[in-house]
């Protein structure tokens, strides 16, 4: 509860809303004690007066009767007649809402339709009837609100109903041959009340508002009475003669019904877990870069892509995860290079971090270098980024159906890939298109082109996804676990694709995946990454036939035709580390069995001579992988 | 796609059938003898027994309701005793006007609301993200009948720019641009809270499409932000944003009733409120049953959109 309080308080404008209603409250409770003129007494010499005079602060009425008493009473009337409304809808949606969602069936069926029907009005249609049935009247206004709002209560509470009915704690109760009548009072009422509350705190101002709106109209609450709306009401006549009168209910309802929203507003946000945890945070168009020091100089003969120490951090609340911790990699013209690590190893972010497509927040680059040819990708201006992105570097995804747009058709996604990078014509582009889902081995492709993603098979949106990543002939494809989310017999046509294409085409691929049984039959080199860094590095041969760091070895001995021939795919026992906590030394010691003490104090360096690199203190020997 | 529009009609009868018993029943509700409740308590007994008979009071409710029903199918609401006229000529006179002015607020408010949410999510915590937030706060507080007050205070009577309500000027006018001229304020004032209701809702669609996978692969194809935001993000924002329109429209429908009692607008709203406090009963039943109808088929329009859109529901 404090908790709560402190989140409601932190959102400053539910403060404001809260401090304006409580004032509002206080004013209207305090009406018996404040020396306030009868706001009844009609005064016809004293018509029209303007706020500030003597003994009318606000002036007074078109019968000269004085504005800030009938401003007050009105007030009272408003608040009370709009929370009644509000409670009496409340109590009897509700009740309507949770038989029918505890009962079911046929009950519950008869019972929504009905709220459907009531839906189906807009709802002043239906407060308009009720109040031409029963006539103008401030308590036939009340009814009708609170009748137009039952089928709001009752459909939302039925919903929370229906999930909890089935819940052990109901079942229980029935076994133990607890009456229907206990069951709904004792065990359900107090779990859906928070909901009830809820519901009634986003509605109350909405009520507030139709009760004033139908006393507005003359057909609330009749004089001499007098709430907010119908002193509004009254006020028109004389708009433009003495604008005050209006000016003054219109205010107070205006402030009312803001405070009551601003507070809603900061009650829903305060029990919204993703708000907090910033999971309703936008991705920007690319990863935000904040460098501490200059990025390490260009190598003198540069690679095509080279990644120099990088840094990718993601700061969530107070913690820092160090995602990628200073990746160094290089990767050749026509060369194939495997990522490879469980999840969480800080591949993907790795692959991301090239292109600026870490979504942030909360991702940020804190340091290092991308170069492209010799050049820092992360000193690139956006629209620079922009043209080198599916141009120079593209990407393939994991899962075709959440990356391609389920709402555009192949033909769209496709085409405005291609002009993305070059002003073609439609048709021009369109037939490139077709070319490329050629290439990719998409059979019939130009009866695929106008078919959306969810009207494809799950191979045959990643060879769209393959095609989308050639359209530009890039220079470099980063396919980021292509094949995971597919079939054994469909991976394996994949990556026999993805091999055919990169060798017609020279492509350097950095291929990421947990697999090493994939690498094995695509990639040239192998880089390994733990807990963010590289661990191990070399040619895929070297690699797999003597592994040096023991999360490697164990890595290829989960790959059943590689290792000691398990079929499933055995997982390594323990688990990565999460990277905002990362001890001393060998982020692997955990889960190592031959950690030793020495690993666990200070950094150590991934080293070794020639291709082969390894961050191991006591690297594995060949002799005792074979 | 024929197919789908005729399932919805199908789906829509027993929703209308439905709206005329619930008016029908809310009427007869009426405590006491509508006739004398109509009539006034001076009524000669006469007159009563005529009225009663006319609105075929004497008849069993069951009965009386499918009379109605029926009557209503072929086009006759019955007469209207306040104006003296059949109520469906009435109804489709003020109708019109209403649709004008209701129409009108609708497209500025989907318009209005839908841009503002995209650019308020796009530029998230942004100067102009707090700005349309802010305003979209005052907004949907200030009641749309003291908002089309204060403009008339402002734009008509300091300003003189437009006029002060009405629907054409009364003398002269009943173009185009007289109609445009005094539709603007009315507009405007009745599209606020739907404009900032939409401005929300689209706001958090949008956030919520943008941490989709689809919009990274949009960026990574090397799309311009503008594309991804209008092309990818929004469109694929509209499958939730459309339902809320519809249920939009029936809350501008609503308001309608209250602008057009403060600007004088010649519309169904303006319409009821008068018969109400003439106790013009047929003339309420007949309009309520009305301008529900129309909301409930254009709801089946909103759907038929949504599939336009959306190919996943298309069945
Ligand atoms: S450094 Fe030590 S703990 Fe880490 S992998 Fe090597 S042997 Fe195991």
């Amino acid at each position: 509860m404090r908790l709560f309080l402190g989140l409601l308080f932190r959102n400053r404008l539910a403060a404001v809303g809260a401090v304006v209603l409580a004032a509002i409250l206080l004013f209207v409770l305090a009406i018996p004690v404040l020396p306030l003129a009868d706001p009844n007494i009609t005064e016809t010499g004293k018509r029209f007066l303007l706020p500030f005079g003597e003994g009318h602060w606000l002036g007074t009425d078109h019968l000269g009767r004085d504005l800030l008493s009938r401003l007050l009473h009105g007030t009272r009337l408003s608040l009370a007649v709009g929370f009644a409304a509000a409670f009496v809808a409340a109590t009897i949606g509700s009740a309507i809402g949770i038989v029918a969602g505890y009962f079911g069936g046929l009950v519950d069926n008869i019972v929504m339709r009905g709220v459907d029907m009531l839906m189906a009005f807009p709802y002043i249609l239906l407060a308009l009837a009720i109040v031409a049935a029963l006539g103008p009247g401030l308590m036939n206004a009340l009814v009708a609100v609170a009748a137009v709002n039952i089928p709001f209560f009752a459909r939302n509470i039925r919903g929370v109903t229906v999930s909890l009915a089935h819940r052990e704690f109901i079942d229980a109760a029935r076994l133990s041959g607890m009456g229907h009548g206990r069951i709904l009072a004792s065990e359900l009422l107090p779990n859906v009340l928070p909901v009830i509350v809820i519901a009634m705190s986003t509605t109350i101002g909405w009520m507030i508002l139709e009760t004033a709106g139908l006393s507005f109209l003359g057909l609330g609450s009749q004089p001499p009475q007098a709430d907010l709306g119908s002193m509004l009401g009254e006020a028109r006549a004389a708009l433009i003669t003495s604008p005050h009168t209006s000016v003054v209910p219109g205010v107070m309802i205006f402030l009312i019904v803001m405070s009551i929203n601003l507070l809603g507003d900061g009650i829903r946000d305060a029990l919204d877990p993703r708000l907090r945890s910033g999971a309703l945070d936008r991705p920007a168009a690319m990863t935000r870069i904040d460098r501490r020091s200059p990025p390490p100089g260009a190598p003198a003969a540069p690679p095509l892509l080279a990644l120099q120490d990088l840094q990718t951090r993601f700061h969530v609340g107070k913690r820092v995860y160090k995602a990628v911790n200073e990746v160094s990699l290089h990767l050749a013209k026509g060369e194939c290079l495997g990522l490879v690590g469980e999840s969480g190893s800080g591949k993907s972010v790795t692959a991301l971090s090239v292109m600026g497509l870490v979504a942030s927040p909360p991702g940020v680059i804190t340091g290092g270098a991308v170069r492209l040819d010799g050049e820092d990708v992360l000193g690139f201006s956006r629209s620079r980024l922009r043209s080198a992105r599916g141009d120079r570097v593209a990407y393939i995804f994991q899962d075709p159906l959440g990356t391609l747009h389920p709402l555009h058709t192949i033909e769209n996604q496709l085409v405005e890939a291609i002009r993305a990078h070059r002003s073609v014509p439609h048709a021009e582009a369109r037939a490139r298109a077709l070319e490329l889902l050629d290439a990719v081995r998409i059979p019939n492709a130009g009866a695929r082109l106008p078919a959306y993603p969810h009207e494809l098979s799950g191979g045959m949106r990643q060879r769209v996804g393959i095609a989308m990543a050639l359209a530009n002939d890039p220079d470099i494809i980063i396919a980021d676990e292509p094949t995971t989310a597919l079939d054994v017999t469909v991976q394996a046509q994949i990556l026999a694709l993805l091999d055919e294409l990169r060798r017609e085409r020279g492509l350097a691929i950095v291929f990421i995946t947990h697999d090493f049984g994939v690498v094995a039959q695509l990639c040239d080199r192998v880089a390994v990454m733990y807990a963010g860094r590289i661990v191990e590095e070399g040619p895929t041969a070297a690699v797999l036939a003597t592994p040096a760091h023991p999360y490697t070895r164990r890595l290829i001995a989960c790959v059943p035709e590689l290792g000691e021939g398990r079929r499933e795919l055995a997982a390594i026992a323990g688990l990565p580390p999460v990277v905002d906590r990362l001890p001393d030394g060998c982020a692997f010691a955990p889960r190592c069995d031959k950690a030793a003490d020495a690993c666990r104090r200070g950094e150590i360096r991934l080293a070794g001579e020639g291709t082969r690199r390894v961050r191991c203190i006591h690297p594995e020997h060949p002799e005792e992988t074979v | 796609m024929a197919n789908y529009i005729l399932k919805r009609l199908v789906y829509a009868v027993p929703v209308l059938l439905g709206i005329t018993i619930i008016v029908f029943l809310i009427m007869a509700a009426i405590p006491g003898d509508p006739a004398t409740a109509i009539l006034g308590s001076y009524a000669t007994p006469e007159n009563v027994e005529k009225l009663n008979r006319d609105l075929g009071l004497d008849k069993p409710l069951v009965q009386r309701y499918l009379i109605w029903l029926v009557n209503m199918l072929g086009g006759d609401f019955g007469r209207s005793f306040s104006l003296n006229r059949p109520v469906l000529d009435e109804i489709l006179e003020r109708f019109a006007a209403t649709l004008v002015l209701a129409g009108t607020s609708f497209v500025l408010c989907s318009l209005a609301g839908i841009l503002a949410g995209t650019v308020s999510a796009a530029r998230q915590y942004g100067a102009a993200d707090r700005l349309i937030t802010f305003t979209v706060l005052i907004g949907i507080s200030v009641p749309s009948f003291f908002l089309g007050m204060m403009m008339i205070l402002l734009f008509a009577v300091k300003l003189r720019w437009l006029p002060v309500s009405g629907m054409y000027a009364i003398y002269g006018g009943g173009d185009l641009p007289d109609l445009l001229a005094h539709l603007v304020m009315p507009a405007l004032a009745l599209s606020a809270v739907a404009t900032g209701v939409i401005a929300r809702l689209a706001r958090s669609a949008v956030l919520e499409v943008l941490r989709q996978d689809y919009i990274r692969t949009a960026r990574a194809k090397g799309l311009g932000e503008t594309r991804v935001i209008a092309g990818h993000a929004l469109r694929a924002a509209m499958v939730s944003i459309i339902p809320v329109l519809g249920i939009q429209a029936g809350f501008v429908l609503s308001g309608a009733v209250y602008i057009e009692m403060v600007f004088q607008w010649p519309g169904v709203g303006r319409m009821l409120v008068e018969a109400i406090l003439k106790r013009d009963i047929l003339l309420v039943q007949g309009g309520v049953v009305f301008v529900a109808g129309c909301y409930v088929l254009f709801n089946i329009a909103v759907d038929v959109a949504q599939s336009l859109l959306d190919p996943r529901i298309r069945t």
